[in-house]
């Protein structure tokens, strides 16, 4: 497809027999803001971890801004920038210093990375807590520190894995204008996952909805609302994949913040 | 500025910022020479040892290395945890940089908490031939590159906490106590000395102890081969298991 700056054709992913995602394609439109949706499981990290080169793909071919994220995965990265599901800041930091971070990890030349800086942080509101470790930061203050730093080398697509999970109605809106307003001035693509259908229909400009690794549907939150007859993008969304709920297992990782938690209610 | 710098400098700066953690860290060391190093040196001396602190302390700086370093590569895991791990590898640098960045930064942490373990030593009564200090410095920074590369080992492969207690009781305690750190190895029952000669670390120890007081048991052309061949070894192996890492 032409204009098309991510590319997905015939993807698949198996592991150790279980097929997470199964011949997925898609492509996404230089400049629109794309979800990517579906329940728990469906296969939605693992799709952004393969268009992001942490995975390599079973089967099938991608392109991201024109490279292959398995042949040349530091031109891709270079391409993009990633808010993670999970927080990925450097708590012991500060807020200036991990934006200095990651402008070194990607060869920013310094000045440029100065001037970044300084017109990011200041964009979402941060430029006078520059000086202060992150570990002091609320949730959504972290949140807008990542986006802020994701775009920090430029990016052409921005990847945001659940941005505004774990938020309040307030910050969620907050992070939303600063995502738009950022991706207008830098004229970036932006393809994020939600489970929060308001907001993918609102935000969305092109809506893909995953489930059992396939895509199910794809288009305009209107077209999708259309062809399953329902009100809002969350009648659409529980007709295409049923009422049932999905288990996640879960990971080493997940039982060990959990024990983090458990620990911080104690002290 | 260079990707692998500022992974260093990070490494030095979150050592200095966890006042806690570093005035902890010195701890453990200072309480096995106060403990050991006063309780067992009368018993020592009349053994015919000398003063038993002199003996001691290259050991004890190489615990204190040790365990820094080790501690350092398992900070993987806990970047893991917080998420800053993945920051780093879908950053546009090869994984061979992000290794080299914190296994240096690691090192350098681990020789600075050394130099400090050192200095402690000073102060509880410990008397080093000058002359040799350079090659103490070298012998330090080589246990300190072995052991961030177990510990980058380690942590690569280790999916969370779980298997804290694990590494600190079959691998770092082990190092320790089956070293030369704490007693002389000549006159050592035949199994416990080949325990000794088989383990790395008793390497770094002689040779620290060597340079410092004078008197190598292994000679400081082996200690030097060995600690040398082993920490490139070790730190090959850390790197390539650092690369295997998926997130």
């Amino acid at each position: 497809m032409m204009g098309a700056i991510i590319e997905a054709c015939d993807l698949v992913k198996r592991f150790n027999g279980f097929t997470a995602v199964d011949h997925v394609s898609f492509a996404v439109p230089e400049g629109v803001i794309f979800g990517f949706l579906g329940p728990n499981g469906a296969g939605k990290t693992t799709t952004i971890r393969m268009l992001t080169t942490v995975l390599s793909p079973s089967e099938g071919r991608l392109l991201i801004a024109g490279h292959d994220p398995v042949k040349e995965p530091l031109l891709v990265r270079r391409a993009f920038g990633i808010v993670f599901q999970d927080p990925s800041l450097d708590g012991e930091l500060t807020a200036a210093e991990n934006m200095e971070l990651h402008g070194v990890l990607y060869r920013v030349p310094r000045a440029e990375r100065r001037e970044r800086v300084e017109a990011l942080l200041r964009f979402v509101g941060l430029w006078e807590r520059r000086g202060d470790y992150v570990k002091r930061f609320s949730g959504g203050m972290r949140r807008r520190l990542e986006i802020a730093r994701a775009l920090l080398h430029r990016p052409r697509i921005l990847f945001l894995d659940e941005p505004t999970a774990g938020l309040d109605p307030q910050t969620r809106n907050q992070i939303w204008e600063f995502i738009r307003g950022l991706c207008r001035d830098e004229h970036v693509t932006v393809f994020f996952t939600t489970h929060y259908m308001e907001e993918a229909e609102r935000v969305a400009d092109q809506i893909a909805i995953i489930d059992h690794g396939q895509i199910v549907a794809q288009g305009t939150a209107t077209t999708l609302r259309q062809e399953t007859g329902g009100r809002t993008l969350e009648d659409a969304f529980i007709t295409l994949t049923g009422h049932s709920i999905r288990e996640a297992e879960a990971t080493p990782i997940d039982r060990m913040r959990m024990m983090r938690q458990v620990w911080r209610g104690r002290r | 500025m260079n990707p692998v710098f500022i992974l260093w400098r990070r490494q030095l700066k979150r050592y200095f910022r966890a006042r806690a953690r570093m005035i902890g860290a010195l701890g453990q060391p200072i309480l096995f020479l106060l403990a050991l190093g006063f309780g067992l040196g009368p018993t020592f001396a009349r053994a015919g040892r000398g003063d038993y602190v002199q003996f001691l302390a290259p050991g004890i700086v190489t615990m204190g290395i040790l365990f820094n370093a080790v501690f350092s590569g398992i900070e993987i895991i806990w970047d893991r945890q917080f998420g800053f791990l993945k920051e780093t590898l879908v950053a546009p640098v090869s994984r061979l940089e992000i290794v080299l960045g914190r296994t240096l930064g690691g090192a350098t942490v681990a020789l600075i908490h050394g130099s400090i373990v050192f200095l402690v030593c000073l102060v509880a009564g410990f008397r080093p031939q000058p002359l040799l200090l350079p090659l103490a410095l070298l012998f330090m920074a080589l246990i300190a590159f072995m052991c961030t590369g177990i510990g980058t080992a380690v942590g690569s492969v280790l999916q969370d906490m779980q298997g804290f207690q694990l590494i600190i009781n079959f691998i770092v305690l082990p190092l320790f106590f089956f070293s030369s750190a704490l007693f002389p190895v000549p006159e050592l029952p035949e199994a416990m000395r080949l325990a000794v000669r088989l383990n790395p670390l008793s390497y770094g120890v002689d040779g620290l102890r060597g340079a410092l007081n004078g008197g190598f048991v292994f000679g400081a052309a082996i200690d030097l081969a060995v600690l040398g061949g082993l920490a490139a070894i070790l730190l090959a192996i850390g790197a390539w298991l650092f690369s295997k890492i998926e997130v």
